[in-house]
């Protein structure tokens, strides 16, 4: 059985990536072309810094461009390998898991990278979210307000399992 | 990319056909492409039927900027459009093109010639403007539509399409709001849970991963600032502190001031109209202009004044602005029905039937005259009609069309105080504070004029009593209804024009109802009141002798009677006969109201129903985050008290009640905490983030 699932799921799934990841790395390419080598069989060890991957069109007006790439990137700057920017689109992708999503969003959202959502993390998030149009005595009532809903062990910070516990909830979490 | 072995045997079972199981594999191949291709053809026909939609860019750039509430005027603009499109098609299609293209032309019939006497000056810009002259005697009136039977080649009948079609007008309309309101209701029901994660839904899941177009962003970046300002007010609404004696003072101060002002402007209309009476003795070419107007003057003026005045009035009572918006609409629109039924009871006295029984007498008698000397002269019974030009035949006063005249007049004077109001108000206003900022001592942005806000209230209600005009004025004006429809179309550019140049967003943004209900409930109830006067028309008054489709019977329903008589199969002139009988009558209306009251005690019961469920779903939940709790360590159970949802739409009548639902069971840690203290935790009505 084991034998036959192998078979018969690996070899069109491995089809089916080997489509998609020429594809990708047409993209990956056209962003360095002067870094990305088209011949892998050397196994060169290639990163493409921040600033060009956040000026791909799909990121950027999108407002946590350079979060998403940081999160995505080994060394935590903000550097992508082809392989973290496969991750990066298949995760981003509509038929990503949902818990997987909710993982990423959570490294997302997490500016100081402690694993904790505390109220600094959100307020750089909303006046990102706003451009800072709002005025600061709103922006802590909005701060307290979502901590207050979602914070279920009472720390004034949101661990991973309560912003799990919230977005499970929410009707359109899947962009 | 790592796959455990369940997600791999989802995958298996999913493409099993097409990995080749077994026999018809090629049959389930094509079937399952046929189903994609179906869905993906779903899909984008869904999108063709989206894209269709009128001026829905344009609309989601004003929600963008100012709220859901103003935008909610424009969609409501753009369904009254729609509506008014409908009855249009029905008017134009079904009265006005049989008579244009069947019937006679202009000048071959008395009702169809300017009188001899007017000829002169029918053609004088005057005239025309106050729709005297040629603009009389055409299709846009009552008086020029002939009484034969049938007409033209096809045989149509006109007379009873022009009845069928006035009362179809009423019947399409009421349809059509009842249907709107039932779907309204069905969606404002749903709302559910997620009142509780209201700001954290906002802050994670507001923002659309697929925007790549720049003013798209920029777009979504306002309408997130103003969705998040919408929930902070609603927050800070329910942590206001209180001095109730005070507040109900000073409501209770502000409504009687207000009932002043209503009594004081009824008083106003009733002195006017009673002297526009004694005006209409005297010889109209002697009188101003602003004397043979006065009446609409007055309630312009008047429109125009008391609703500010009431806002003013109504700061004393500081309400939620979603609330105060409901009592500032109440109020207006009590204003603009006392002022509506003064103006019909003023045109309806006017209507002189004295003088049109003493004209048609007069020409009857003539006429007699006319054949007895003609067979006494000529010794022949066989006499042709008299020879008269049309122009020169005594015409009756034909009063249908002197009301339609009023309304038209009514409805355009309506249409130029609304958009000079506009111009002045709002663009000559916003000019000036911009650039005589530069030479004034104060700053004009911030202080004394500043920008005007856009006043939801006051245009939702002039729309919806220009409605109540338009269905009232179309039976005797069949041009109205383009009129209407015209000046519909050049409303929603030029108010969106204006709303996006010269307007400042509210100071106190705030959500619109989700149900648009209150509306709905206004527009019907103004529907009600303008059949009234039709169908009183209809039944009682009886129709002018010599203009209009009815001329001749003695009630405009004759039309039905004999259509039934003349042109249908016996039997369903008997079916009817049965049908009218009173006794047959009675008890269908006893039904009816049976029905009624069974189907409101079912919904009652469905809601009671519903209610209970999400109250034990409220107690599972609690019940499973006390245990999830519990299970981690260290963790006190947390007296977090459940809120259960608050109701603060439009149609809920206080936003304080909120009712405290008692904590459920404490077994697990032994921490006998009780409810949280502290002030009651109403929530905001929690929307998902606005689609798009």
């Amino acid at each position: 059985m084991k034998e036959d699932v192998k078979v018969k799921v690996l070899i069109p799934l491995l089809i089916f990536i080997i489509f998609l990841c020429s594809r990708l790395h047409g993209r990956y390419h056209e962003l360095a072309p002067h870094l990305v080598p088209m011949d892998y069989t050397n196994e060169p060890d290639v990163k493409i810094p921040l600033a060009l991957i956040v000026s791909m069109p799909e990121l950027n007006e999108n407002p946590f461009r350079n979060r998403i790439v940081e999160s995505f990137s080994e060394d935590g700057a903000g550097n992508l390998s082809f392989n973290d920017f496969v991750d990066m689109f298949s995760v981003l992708s509509e038929t990503a898991p949902r818990e997987l999503k909710a993982i990423y969003a959570f490294k997302i959202y997490d500016f100081n990278v402690d694993n904790f959502l505390c109220k600094e993390d959100l307020e750089k998030t909303l006046n990102k979210l706003t451009r800072e149009e709002l005025s600061p005595e709103e922006v802590t009532l909005v701060c307290e307000k979502a901590i207050e809903e979602a914070d279920l062990d009472g720390d004034s910070k949101l661990s991973f399992a309560d912003f799990e516990n919230m977005i499970t909830r929410a009707p359109d979490f899947l962009r | 990319m790592g796959w455990n072995c369940r997600e791999c045997q989802a995958f298996v079972e999913k493409f099993e056909g097409a990995l080749g199981k077994g026999k018809g594999r090629k049959l389930y191949a094509y079937k399952v492409m046929m189903a994609k291709k179906m869905i993906k053809f779903n899909r984008d026909f869904d999108n063709f039927k989206t894209a269709c939609i009128p001026w829905e860019r344009k609309i989601k750039e004003v929600e963008s900027h100012f709220g859901s509430s103003v935008a909610s005027y424009f969609i409501f603009l753009r369904w009254m459009y729609g509506l008014n499109l409908v009855l249009f098609a029905f008017m134009f299609g079904l009265v006005v093109l049989p008579e244009v293209m069947m019937g006679l032309p202009y000048g071959s019939i008395a009702r169809k010639t300017v009188p001899r006497a007017e000829q002169e000056r029918a053609m004088d810009i005057s005239v025309l403007l106050d729709f005297g002259g040629y603009c009389k005697y055409s299709i846009l009136f009552y008086g020029f539509y002939n009484d034969e039977r049938t007409i033209g080649v096809l045989q149509f009948r006109l007379p009873l399409s022009y009845l069928l079609v006035g009362v179809g007008i009423f019947g399409y309309s009421l349809m059509v709001v009842i249907r709107t309101m039932a779907r309204n209701s069905d969606e404002g029901g749903d709302g559910g849970d997620d009142g509780q994660f209201t700001f954290a839904f906002k802050m994670f899941t507001s923002w659309d991963y697929l925007i790549g177009n720049p003013e798209t962003a920029d777009n979504k970046y306002a309408s997130i600032t103003t969705s998040f300002k919408e929930s902070i007010v609603d927050e800070q609404e329910n942590q206001k502190d209180e001095n109730i004696h005070l507040r109900r003072f000073l409501r209770v101060l502000a409504n009687f001031l207000i009932l002043c002002s209503l009594g004081g402007s009824g008083f106003l209309i009733y002195f006017v109209v009673k002297r526009s009476q004694e005006f209409a003795n005297l010889d109209q070419d002697e009188l101003s202009w602003f004397e043979k107007n006065e009446v609409e003057f007055v309630m312009s003026l008047l429109g125009l004044v008391c609703p500010p005045l009431f806002e003013t009035i109504a700061e004393l009572e500081e309400y939620h602005p979603r609330i105060a918006l409901k009592w500032q609409l109440g109020r207006i629109f009590a204003l603009f029905l006392g002022n509506l039924y003064t103006f019909l009871f003023a045109l309806f006295d006017e209507v002189n039937l004295e003088k049109e029984k003493s004209i048609r007498n007069a020409t009857i008698w003539g006429l007699n005259e006319y054949y007895s000397n003609y067979s006494s002269y000529h010794n022949t019974t066989d006499i042709p009609p008299p020879d008269i030009h049309p122009a020169d035949v005594i015409r009756g006063p034909c009063w249908e069309t002197a009301v339609g005249i009023e309304f038209v007049k009514l409805t355009v004077s309506d249409i130029q105080v609304t958009y000079m109001t506009i111009l002045i108000g709002d663009f000559l206003r916003a000019m000036i504070v911009r650039f005589l900022n530069y030479c004034w001592c104060w700053d004009l942005e911030a202080g004394f004029p500043s920008y005007g806000e856009f006043d939801i209230s006051g245009n939702v209600l002039g729309l919806i009593f220009n409605q109540g005009m338009i269905w009232m004025g179309a039976f005797y004006a069949p041009g109205l209804v383009g009129l209407n429809v015209l000046r519909l179309l050049t409303s929603m550019y030029y108010q969106s024009w204006a709303v996006m140049s010269c307007n400042v967003p509210h100071e106190r943004v705030f959500k619109a109802s989700k149900s648009n209900n209150f509306y709905m409930g206004l527009l019907l109830l103004v529907l009600f009141l303008s059949l009234l006067p039709v169908v009183y028309t209809i039944m009682t008054l009886p129709p002018s002798f010599d203009c209009g489709p009815f001329s001749g019977r003695e009630q405009m329903y004759n039309v039905v009677m004999e259509t039934i008589e003349n042109d249908l199969p016996a039997f369903i002139g008997n079916i009817f006969t049965y049908a009218t009988n009173p006794g047959l009558i009675l008890p269908a209306v006893l039904l009816m109201v049976l029905a009624i009251y069974y189907l409101n005690a079912t919904s009652k019961n469905y809601q009671n129903a519903n209610l209970e469920l999400k109250k034990k779903m409220q107690m599972v939940n609690e019940h499973y985050q006390l245990n999830y709790l519990a299970k981690r360590p260290g963790a006190a159970a947390n007296g977090k008290g459940v809120n259960l949802q608050n109701d603060v739409s439009l149609a809920a009548p206080n936003p304080k009640a909120a009712v405290t639902h008692p904590p459920g069971p404490r077994g697990l840690s032994g921490n006998a905490r009780g409810p949280p203290p502290g002030p009651v935790r109403g929530r905001g009505r929690g929307t998902p983030p606005p689609r798009h």
